[in-house]
């Protein structure tokens, strides 16, 4: 192994490391990293009230806050209804369960637009979902409740496939322990299996709000899109564009760039931790 | 207890004593079972089902021709061309970034990983805004562009660009993991026997990552086919018919014809997307199902990566 490892270093026995390192790093640049900077570029083309104004209007914070919250709110009931899924998918026997494994990840498969004017149609006044919130004088599509429903949508696969992996690698022994010490069912969910899937729970939780906050396709039909109310920052970064206000669109697409690029920090931090948990909680 | 209970030989017996300390009393295991029903059937199977009812609500005859019409073949012409040249692009990048991270050692590794997949935390309509800014008329090579008449923004070419973008890390986080774990001792068994670069790369490497690109393209190609808020920033949203492209695309064409107030028309083209989506996820569960098959024969290399 350590000769190797050694001869990889010194003399490199495979070939296509100069042709492969050119072009990963070429076709990276040109595709991801020049046309990502060319945000920060105009963005910083602007000059420093104007930046203001546009990312800090009324209208974009209403936004930022619309997005956040109803991100949150989605990625949270996704984690206890995933959570769910993923725990009866990973330790029960039922009749279609192959089925349902599998239609898990149909809101990855589906494209955003068919889900979202499904969605909106579905939980409309007079859809097949909606007609049953009509009499509560409870209206979800075109409202807020609508984005939450689209969110929701999106984010499902998310939490069920980060914690299926980790809940089917918990000894079987360890819960045997427990309960031989005297520990009841809740107990050891509580104490010994929930502790072992946070991290993985937590890492389904922040990509499901990444997701959301970026999600446009599956909104823009469900949302009525009203500045300050229905609004939510992809949507108002597109009106934007419609109306050729491409300093405007830059200056909020940088500010979610940035939010972007601190999730991602964010979940490669929380990966490292249940990588670094896991192999703890193996040795 | 009956008396059939206690003819049960001991060691089932205890099977089902130990069973009973590590799963949940029969009630909840049927509440948890119900609430995942209800919570996949309302969010996955209605939407499922109402999309091929809405797409049927004014019969075959009308939904044939919806499919028919020239403005949604050239859409169906236009996705197929933009899929056709994003996912071979990936594959490529995907095998070449798979083949430099599994294979060599290098400094700025983790850094390079973190940077394949900063797509996939972008939201569609800034991957779309980022390509107006570098080839759109204020952009960097706008004038340029414009001088030499070439036009790759609200045309072809920049729906084709931001399906890559949109697609990009897919095939490439499919592979690197898996070379990853195939290690080197093969390919430098077959170097050190002779075979030349392709060679190794034909003969060895390629049947070891079949599935598995086989399955970064599944995914990828259905991102490509169903990319919607992207390719809608750099559209112009024209519309093909029997002599020209146009450039919309079938997500797009569903928006149109959504906003028209032609819903089954919309439903009709969304659920040809709706079946690609199916068969997406049954090959994709085949390919899984494949992979273990052969994960289980001694065909599967020894993990020796370094991780």
């Amino acid at each position: 192994m350590a000769t190797r490892q050694l001869g990889a270093k010194k003399i490199r026995v495979l070939p296509g490391f100069k042709l492969t390192l050119g072009f990963t790093l070429f076709y990276l640049s040109l595709i991801v990293l020049i046309p990502l900077a060319a945000v920060f570029f105009k963005a910083s083309e602007l000059s420093w009230p104007q930046f203001y104004h546009d990312v800090a209007s009324p209208v974009a914070l209403a936004s930022y806050r619309l997005s956040f919250g109803l991100s949150f709110c989605a990625a949270l009931v996704n984690a206890i209804f995933g959570l769910i899924a993923a725990w009866v998918l990973v330790r029960y026997n039922f009749f279609g369960k192959k089925i349902v494994d599998a239609l898990v990840d149909l809101p990855f498969a589906l494209p955003t637009a068919v889900a979202g004017i499904t969605l909106a149609t579905l939980y409309a006044p007079n859809g097949w979902i909606g007609e049953w919130f009509v009499p509560l004088g409870i209206k979800i599509s075109y409202t807020r409740l609508g984005i939450f429903v689209a969110l929701t949508f999106i984010g499902l696969p998310f939490i069920v496939r980060t914690v299926q992996p980790v809940l089917a690698d918990v000894d079987a022994e360890i819960e045997e322990a427990a309960a031989s010490l005297g520990a009841n069912r809740w107990q050891t969910f509580w104490r010994i299996i929930f502790p072992t899937i946070t991290p993985a729970l937590l890492t389904g939780f922040a990509l499901a709000f990444a997701r959301a906050l970026g999600e446009y396709g599956s909104v823009v039909f469900i949302s009525s899109n009203i500045p300050m109310k229905t609004q939510i920052t992809p949507l108002l970064i597109m009106t934007k564009l419609e109306e050729f206000d491409y300093p405007g669109a830059t200056a909020i697409a940088a500010v979610m760039l940035v939010i972007s690029f601190l999730l991602l920090l964010a979940v490669n931090l929380l990966q490292w931790w249940n990588n670094r948990f896991n192999t703890r909680a193996l040795s | 207890m009956t008396p059939a209970a206690t003819t049960f030989s001991a060691p089932r017996r205890a099977a089902t004593q130990r069973r009973a300390t590590t799963t949940e009393p029969p009630f909840v295991r049927r509440l948890l079972i119900a609430i995942t029903f209800l919570f996949l059937g309302l969010f996955l199977i209605v939407p499922l089902v109402s999309v091929f009812a809405q797409a049927f609500a004014k019969g075959f005859v009308f939904y044939f021709q919806t499919i028919r019409d020239p403005i949604t073949l050239s859409a169906i012409k236009l996705t197929l061309i933009a899929a056709g040249i994003s996912v071979p692009l990936n594959c490529i990048f995907g095998i070449c970034a798979a083949w430099l991270i599994a294979k060599f050692d290098f400094h700025g590794k983790n850094i390079l990983l973190t940077l394949i997949d900063l797509p996939f935390s972008v939201s569609p309509v800034i991957a779309g805004l980022i390509y107006v800014l570098v080839f759109g008329a204020h952009g960097w090579f706008g004038p340029w562009l414009s001088a030499h008449n070439i036009q790759i923004i609200f045309a072809v070419p920049g729906i084709v660009l931001a399906t890559i973008f949109v697609t990009f890390p897919f095939v490439a986080r499919e592979l690197i993991p898996l070379m990853q774990a195939q290690g080197r001792i093969e390919e430098e068994a077959a170097r050190v026997l002779g075979a030349s670069g392709w060679q190794t790369f034909w003969r060895v490497t390629l049947p070891n990552i079949k599935w598995g690109l086989l399955y970064g393209v599944i995914l990828c190609n259905a991102r490509a086919m169903g990319e919607f808020g992207a390719v809608s920033v750099v559209s112009g949203h024209i519309r093909g018919g029997a002599g020209s492209l146009g450039t919309n695309t079938m997500p797009l064409h569903v928006e149109i014809l959504y906003n028209e107030y032609n819903f089954t028309g919309a439903f009709a083209v969304a659920s040809l997307l709706t079946f690609l989506a199916l068969v997406t996820l049954v090959l994709k569960t085949w390919v899984e199902y494949k992979n273990t098959a052969l994960h289980g024969t001694a065909f599967t290399p020894v993990p020796v990566g370094k991780k």
